[in-house]
């Protein structure tokens, strides 16, 4: 077997989000404290317990042609705009890679739901013959990986993690191990969710996982304040583009930073509900660090799952302070994003990288009182605005319903 | 009964809706997967198109054996009502 055991690089960028259409307006109106979060105000919402959602904030349809849109599941129309994004932004696809080379990595928590749904619909109302012969490529949990893969013209493998709210940035770690294992010389990865729908949002709401603070669309995400009561579900995607290092100097890329670690556990302690003291969470964030070569004390900032829920976000803090300590500014972003689920770990894998590319860390929003919890009163959470930081290690924390945890680690190139 | 010209530009207008084909593009000679870029799925939907603007079914042993734009005008003009 051949390891390659050169550092990994991020060369590109993109994202589809509900704070905007790309990595700069996402980045810009992150900073600037905007929300994401709006209530529904269609007309089936009207018995649902919680009404809010975090839409895009430009439909995939302006940079997708009609004709390739048709075929695309929403979950695929954003994976295939932030990936075109990326891959524009690192100039790999200009820079000689061989296709049989190059490999996808795009996960999702869901899938195709809108098109599973739609399709049920078609065939309650007009039969099976009826039923678009594109339903399976588009409901198909690979789908958006594959997308990707034929957007770019990867022929070295496209994959596609499915680990819920981790998928994300299982899809990272996968494209880190891809690049050691000498399996590619490129890998774009990334994670995607677009599943606004009465089902899905009825689902989790039954779950009691949603925040019903629909009167206060914009205060209704606030991770680690004491009046939190769920998170607010949100869509869209982001890729990013991994290299190494040296070929990526080779060819004069730009390069964000590096992917220094990854480390990934399972709490084999509940289907849905985290380990009180996030012991599954704590190992991955171990296993990171040392994959990265790092100690707790080289982490200045961690980009923090903490959705809103009552339960996660005391658990990813007994968790944080544990493994890291006190002396990191944390932050969560999902407080104006919402929660973008599958797609949740790579766009705060793009935080992360902005936050080291200009030393500032986004501030969290929403926490009017600091939850009681002892971790949590021990941490440095950034409140308000953005902080500015001399820092030059990363965390990204990432969890998911069946008991995943992700954790990585990016540092300064 | 439609014309052969309606149902050439009745076609067209399913090719265009269905796999972005320009209209000046449909004619009768051009073959779908070579000329049109038009995949074995699209054909699928082409075919149930075609039935609901025609009311013509193109049965599945016969959708394989419609190569050309020609093609599909020929069974559309020969099974209509």
């Amino acid at each position: 077997m051949n390891f390659n055991n050169g550092d990994v690089v991020v060369t590109g960028l993109g994202a589809t989000t509900p704070l905007g259409a790309d990595v700069p307006s996402t980045w810009d109106a992150l900073l600037a404290g905007r929300s994401g979060v709006t209530r529904i105000t269609d007309e089936w919402v009207e018995p649902f317990p919680a009404q809010l959602v975090a839409r895009l904030a430009q439909e995939p349809a302006e940079k997708i042609d009609r004709v390739r849109s048709r075929r695309l599941d929403r979950s695929q129309q954003v994976a295939v705009v932030a990936a075109e994004e990326a891959w524009a932004d690192s100039g790999a696809g200009d820079a000689g890679y061989d296709s049989l080379r190059i490999a996808v990595v795009v996960g999702t928590g869901i899938g195709g739901a809108l098109t599973l749904l739609g399709q049920d619909d078609v065939l309650e109302e007009k039969g099976p013959k009826r039923v678009s012969p594109f339903t399976i490529p588009m409901l198909m949990p690979n789908g958006p990986a594959a997308a990707v893969g034929l957007a770019i013209g990867a022929r070295g493998g496209v994959h596609a993690p499915v680990s819920a709210c981790a998928s994300g940035a299982e899809a990272i770690r996968w494209g880190l191990d891809m690049l050691r294992l000498d399996r590619a010389d490129v890998v774009l990865v990334g994670g995607t969710e677009a599943c606004v729908h009465p089902l899905p949002m009825a689902g989790f709401a039954s779950m009691r996982a949603m925040s019903t603070r629909n009167d206060d669309p914009e205060h209704a995400s606030r991770p680690f304040d004491a009046g939190r009561d769920g998170f607010v579900l949100a869509e869209g995607a982001a890729c990013l583009v991994l290299e190494r290092e040296d070929a990526a100097k080779a060819r004069g890329a730009k390069v964000y930073g590096k992917l220094a670690g990854a480390g990934g556990t399972s709490d084999g302690y509940d289907l849905v509900a985290p380990h009180p003291e996030g012991e599954g969470a704590q190992r991955a964030i171990g296993a990171a660090l040392r994959d990265a070569g790092l100690t707790a004390a080289d982490i200045g900032h961690v980009n923090a799952h903490a959705t809103s829920t009552p339960v996660g976000d005391i658990a990813e803090a007994a968790a944080i302070l544990e493994s890291i300590g006190d002396h990191a500014a944390v932050t969560a972003t999902k407080s104006q994003t919402g929660h973008l689920l599958g797609a949740a770990g790579a766009l705060e894998s793009v935080f992360c990288l902005l936050a080291l590319r200009d030393q500032v860390i986004p501030g969290t929003q929403n926490i009017e009182q600091l939850d009681d919890a002892a971790a949590v009163q021990k941490l440095d959470i950034v409140r308000g605005a953005p902080r500015t930081a001399t820092f030059s290690a990363a965390l990204n924390d990432s969890f998911g319903f069946g008991g995943h945890n992700m954790a990585l680690v990016f540092t300064t190139a | 009964m439609a014309s052969t010209a309606e149902i050439q530009s009745g076609l067209a207008e399913i090719l265009e809706e269905v796999a972005g084909v320009a209209p000046a593009d449909a004619t009768p000679e051009k073959s779908f997967t070579e000329d049109l870029d038009v995949d074995s799925l699209s054909m699928v939907e082409i075919a149930t198109a075609v039935e609901d603007k025609f009311g013509v079914a193109i049965p599945d042993d016969e959708l394989g054996g419609i190569k050309t734009v020609g093609d599909a005008i020929s069974f559309i003009e020969k099974n209509q009502d």
